[in-house]
């Protein structure tokens, strides 16, 4: 190991604090047995139990993830269709221009892009609730699957295609059988970012929910403006656990798959 | 062997499997395939071969159905495929890349174009077992394409392109990516299971040497255009151009004027101060006709002397020798400043040869050695 020395200590002190020190504060205060927030009276697991008996905010959970879902799905689809359509289609008339907008709403405000949903909702009368923010989710998702699916179908070798028609599969076949097996792990990235985007959406989801339907982001805003409780550090401390085991697992999936295939290419060069 | 010859292009009642009639390509103001007609027969084993960009690979593209001609049709058995897509043709492609499937086995990669029809699965799995038998690979059928070797990988193409039993098999550059000697034993085993299935091959290359061992015919190309179609042996000894003799191997070409002295039989003035050389030709030449006298280097001998019964002896002096084991080039200069290759076979221990660099020897060949060309 090298020693490092003592300006990489710094700044790595330095950044690290930065990032993490807001978030280990609001785990700590989670574990606060007094009611107020910024005043220690020592450990204890209380507003965790009083959290599970809030049926507001586990409603509001559970409209988050059945949001996210729905969205996340409906988004991986049309993304998914809308990037094989601009990377394989050939030239078609108006195909740059097809390509640009299929990115603006990356860049596009997200004030701007809640307040036309609201105001495009309201227009075709319809009311707002889980399906108007589901709706307005895979709106703004479904680029950032396209983004992620069309990257890998531009690295993708295009006569695997052209192979699977030659042995007699129809386009859709060889769309199913070959192309959708190969670029799954794109598809599945881009589902689990639109996932991720839903979740935290604050922006959109508050133009675009109703009184009946409310998700977790826009509960614990408003929660915290009539003061932060320490039901909400709870909340958050398990979001956050959830957020790590996550990103844990999925790099030690990628790490495990890499070594297999590096074994398996150690094989390879054996067997000739 | 009493087998007959396998001549069917000699054969005016034979019917091609394949007719090119006409056909034209155009990318936009690129022409990549000029009126271009050209038959290939049953159990032949076809070569396209040219530089790249001369369009051996559109012309098997639309052989496979990923092109369509601009002008012109192509017939396969006596029937217009123009229409047909790739997927309902008689005709399998091995692919340059392979294009094997990363996420099937070896085994489900040969079964993948037998699944589409309605074979029943009992046979499926015979024919799977008898490709992987014929391509040797029965030891693999349950890796993936990442866990074989690339000469094994090129066989798993190979086997999947003819589990369906085509009538016509497409190979694109079969062995670019094989080292030089895998790639002389899979020639041979490519001629052999080509052989044994009886089915008709086309193979698009730009090695020579592949296309000389492997084919039954060449057609060298050129720019859009087929510049000459025979047997290995007629390109090589019998090219109808200096593009074809210039492409095919190593070459002499002689630039000249011809003049009759006798029945087929031409005198070429190529230098002024040197005598003519003969020639002997069955192409007519008219009296001062510009033409190019090809002789390949094996054909010339090189000699220390000047040999009393040569057609055809000029001096000249050793400029460079290029020692290849078996066989030394010499490039020898004329007095004009031309440089002649002559090949001779090293019988002799080199410590032994009679002459070396800066020497004068003479260079002499038949009258039937070369092949006077007029163009």
């Amino acid at each position: 190991m090298n020693k490092l020395s003592w300006f990489n200590v710094t700044s790595l002190t330095f950044g690290f604090a930065f990032l993490y020190m807001p978030m280990v504060i609001l785990i700590i205060y989670s574990f606060n047995a007094s009611k107020l927030v910024t005043v220690w009276a020592g450990f204890s697991t209380k507003w965790y139990g009083s959290l599970f008996e809030n049926e507001a905010f586990l409603d509001a959970a559970w409209v988050t993830i059945k949001v996210a879902v729905m969205s996340s799905s409906l988004a991986t689809i049309l993304g998914t269709m809308a990037a094989y359509v601009l990377v394989r289609g050939g030239r078609f008339m108006g195909r740059t221009l097809f390509s640009g907008m299929i990115y603006a709403p990356l860049v596009m405000p997200e004030v701007i892009t809640g307040l036309s949903l609201l105001l495009l909702f309201i227009g075709i009368g319809l009311d707002r609730g889980v399906l108007t923010i589901v709706l307005a989710h895979t709106t703004f998702a479904m680029c950032y699957v396209s983004v992620v699916v069309s990257s890998r179908l531009v690295s993708f070798d295009r006569s695997l295609e052209e192979a699977a028609l030659d042995l007699g599969c129809s386009n859709f076949e060889a769309f199913r059988l070959v192309t959708l097996p190969i670029i799954a792990p794109a598809v599945i990235s881009g589902w689990l970012l639109a996932f991720t985007l839903s979740l935290d959406d604050l922006v959109i989801a508050s133009f675009t929910a109703g009184p009946s339907a409310t998700t977790l982001p826009i509960k614990i805003f408003s929660a915290v403006r009539l003061g932060v409780s320490p039901e909400i550090n709870a909340l958050s401390t398990i979001m956050i656990a959830i957020v790590t085991v996550g990103v844990i697992s999925a790099s030690l999936v990628s790490k495990r798959n890499s070594l297999r295939q590096q074994k398996d290419e150690q094989a390879a060069a054996r067997a000739t | 062997m009493n087998q007959a010859v396998f001549t069917p292009w000699d054969d005016p009642s034979a019917k091609p499997l394949i007719r090119f009639k006409g056909v034209t390509k155009r990318f936009g103001e690129f022409v990549a395939i000029d009126n271009l007609t050209l038959d290939i027969y049953e159990r032949e084993f076809f070569a396209l071969l040219g530089p790249s960009g001369c369009g051996k690979t559109t012309m098997m593209r639309m052989l496979a159905g990923f092109e369509t001609a601009t002008e012109g049709s192509i017939e396969l058995s006596g029937q217009d495929i123009g229409p047909v897509p790739p997927n309902k043709r008689a005709v399998n492609m091995m692919f340059q890349s392979y294009a094997l499937f990363p996420h099937l086995t070896v085994y489900d990669n040969i079964a993948f174009g037998l699944r589409r029809g309605t074979m029943p699965r009992e046979q499926i799995d015979a024919r799977v077992s008898e490709m992987l038998k014929l391509t040797r690979l029965e030891k693999f059928a349950r890796r993936k394409p990442h866990q074989i070797s690339g000469g094994q990988r090129q066989r798993v193409a190979l086997a999947r392109s003819l589990a369906k039993a085509p009538k016509l098999l497409l190979l694109d550059e079969p062995l670019g990516a094989l080292d030089a000697k895998l790639r002389q034993a899979t020639q041979f085993e490519l001629m052999d299971i080509q052989e044994k299935t009886g089915t008709t091959f086309v193979i698009v290359t730009h090695d020579q040497e592949e296309a000389m061992t492997v084919a039954s015919r060449v057609a060298v190309m050129d720019e859009g255009r087929v510049m000459q179609v025979a047997t290995p042996e007629r390109i090589y000894e019998a090219p109808n151009s200096v593009y074809v003799a210039d492409f095919i191997g190593d070459v002499n070409i002689l630039k000249g004027t011809a003049t009759a002295n006798g029945t087929g039989s031409y005198a070429v003035t190529w230098d002024e101060g040197q005598r003519p050389v003969t020639a002997i030709s069955d192409t007519v030449f008219s009296e001062g006709q510009a033409c190019f006298l090809a002789i390949r280097p094996e054909k010339i001998a090189i000699n220390a002397e000047r040999p009393t019964d040569a057609d055809n002896a000029i001096q000249g002096k050793i400029l460079d020798i290029a020692y290849l084991g078996n066989l030394s080039t010499y490039h020898v200069a004329l007095p004009g400043g031309q440089v002649i290759k002559a090949q001779a076979a090293n019988t002799r221990r080199v410590s032994r040869r009679s002459f070396t660099w800066e020497d004068t020897v003479w260079i002499s060949w038949t009258a039937t050695a070369g092949v006077l060309l007029d163009q």
